[in-house]
């Protein structure tokens, strides 16, 4: 299986990963409760990622949203359906998806770039060259100087950035982020919104990026999902014609109010129906 | 694009602080040093001027002098030095014992149903036993020497350690073992990498605990029936009301125990120097 992808599979030993597509087919997912109750997380999601695309699913809470994360990363299964990645089944955890949690999750007795070189200590010996990357990342998300710092030494948004180069550590082909800035406050978020533009941009990955919020989704992406609770289903995919590089005054534009608009109402008219 | 970190970072509290640090600091140190000691004097002549003014008799309470001169003869005839060493390899070797199968069952429990099906409600049974009334056993089954004291002393160190390394192991974030699949570390990776560094807090309080409870296990299995340590100095010369020897081994007794607490606190603040527990300012 892995002879496709060129035999080895293990991360970091290929070039530059290049950018793959996504593809989710009729996918399903249903919970059993414990009274035998079935809840329809999911509702035949069909979606396909164009290679470096950068893909938003947005929907309010419960929609299903972060377990259409968890099965495309290969941490659950799916009812039905299946996701693909560059025509691959995802069954388990791949090495070529990055992921990124709401929050950074790191270790923490572990120094900045010990913890961004985890993924790396638990395949094989650490080598320089990893090292090097290790650094690379670090210094491309404004981290420089902060290698041996301790993640109880980092503000709630350092440590995101920590956790991203962990992610982008096995040089992915597709980052799957789940609500990543979450957890921040407005200001720093609009910070990471910039740079996570920048580093897609640097990077070529593809990228699918859950979020709540509206303007966030409109700001990053090529396409916006916008997703309907019990059962999770797909409401509508909006296209996003900003041209890029975006920055912050995009907010302001009548086009991107628009985005925006338009997004509100399909939520708000699916949540009232 | 990068925020400034927070202001005290762990590297820099690292560094040789300001002088007026230094003042201050030296200023804590000499009062942490100063008030205990004028209690402790204070206490003591308390202690000699009740012994004198209700006219209590030596057998019953001996006058610290008498103490202090007991410990001086102990320590220079070398009885104390040969007991407490005797004490010393029960409670070492009991709370090593102890401590290394609680870790090992605990772990085995804590990461296998069939382990914790098999053995759980034995635990909770064991435990629920006094131990103290199965010292007798173990000096009829090993003897009177050091053996039976220290596997006495690890059946009491046992059961802290076991309960600690279940709820450690099993505390450990769900995310963190969420993003470990991710990385695709293997279940022994994820173990000895993760769950264990995230147990560590619960497995030294546990170790501090059992420490405390070796010392008591050591003395009671000596109690109990044995040919030396502090606990068999202490029941001979309770035969013969030799009160201030008594009080002398009791120093001993609580010196041998401040010591080995505070090897178990100086591991458990170089181990977990990153938990919220050892990070409060250094004081």
């Amino acid at each position: 299986m892995d002879i496709a992808t060129g035999g080895k599979g293990r991360c970091g030993m290929k070039t530059q990963g290049r950018a793959r597509d996504v593809q989710i087919l009729e996918l399903s997912k249903t919970f059993q409760t414990k009274s035998g109750e079935e809840i329809h997380a999911l509702k035949d999601i069909d979606l396909h990622i164009q290679p470096g695309e950068f893909v938003s699913v947005v929907g309010t809470s419960g929609c299903g949203k972060s377990t259409l994360m968890r099965i495309v990363c290969g941490l659950i299964p799916a009812t039905r359906g299946r996701v693909l990645v560059s025509g691959e089944a995802v069954d388990r955890p791949r090495d070529d998806v990055g992921v990124v949690f709401q929050n950074a999750v790191l270790l923490p007795w572990k120094t900045v770039k010990d913890n961004v070189l985890v993924p790396m200590d638990l395949r094989d010996r650490r080598r320089p060259e990893h090292e090097q990357r290790a650094k690379a990342l670090l210094a491309m998300t404004g981290l420089s100087g902060f290698e041996a710092k301790y993640p109880f030494e980092l503000s709630g948004g350092m440590r995101q950035r920590v956790s991203i180069c962990r992610a982008l550590m096995c040089q992915p082909s597709f980052l799957a982020l789940d609500e990543p800035f979450g957890a921040l406050d407005a200001m720093t978020r609009e910070a990471m919104n910039l740079e996570l533009m920048r580093i897609c941009a640097e990077t070529r990955a593809t990228v699918l990026f859950i979020t709540h919020s509206v303007p966030e989704a409109v700001l990053l992406s090529d396409r916006v999902v916008v997703m309907t609770p019990r059962p999770g289903r797909i409401a509508d995919v909006i296209d996003v014609r900003l041209p890029r590089p975006r920055t912050l005054k995009d907010y302001a534009s009548d086009l991107f109010n628009d985005y925006t608009g338009r997004i509100r109402e399909l939520l708000g008219a699916e949540t009232l129906a | 694009m990068t925020t400034p970190a927070e202001s005290e970072s762990y590297s820099a509290l690292k560094r040789s602080p300001s002088p007026a640090g230094l003042r201050r600091w030296g200023r804590d140190a000499l009062l942490a040093i100063a008030l205990p000691s004028i209690t402790l004097v204070l206490l003591l002549a308390l202690w000699d001027w009740a012994v004198v003014y209700f006219n209590i008799p030596s057998t019953l309470l001996a006058r610290p002098g008498a103490v202090v001169s007991e410990l001086y003869y102990g320590v220079t005839s070398g009885l104390l030095a040969k007991h407490t060493l005797i004490t010393m390899q029960e409670v070492v070797y009991g709370f090593a014992v102890g401590a290394f199968a609680g870790f090992v069952l605990g772990a085995a429990v804590a990461e296998s149903t069939w382990t914790r099906l098999a053995l759980y409600p034995f635990l909770v049974a064991f435990q629920m036993i006094p131990k103290v009334a199965i010292a007798p056993l173990f000096i009829i089954w090993l003897g009177y020497g050091v053996s039976s004291k220290v596997a006495f002393t690890a059946s009491i160190t046992f059961f802290p350690v076991v309960i600690n390394t279940i709820v450690g192991l099993r505390s450990v974030d769900a995310e963190v073992l969420e993003m470990m699949r991710v990385f695709r570390a293997s279940r022994w990776q994820t173990f000895w990498q993760v769950k264990l560094k995230f147990a560590l807090p619960y497995l030294f309080a546990s170790l501090e605990v059992a420490m405390v409870l070796s010392v008591i296990g050591a003395i009671v299995a000596e109690f109990v029936g044995a040919t030396g340590g502090l606990g068999y100095l202490i029941l001979q010369q309770m035969h013969t009301l030799e009160t201030a020897r008594v009080f002398a081994v009791l120093v001993v007794l609580s010196l041998l125990g401040i010591v080995l607490s505070w090897v178990i606190r100086v591991a458990a603040r170089r181990a977990l120097f990153w938990h919220e527990s050892e990070r409060g300012t250094p004081s």
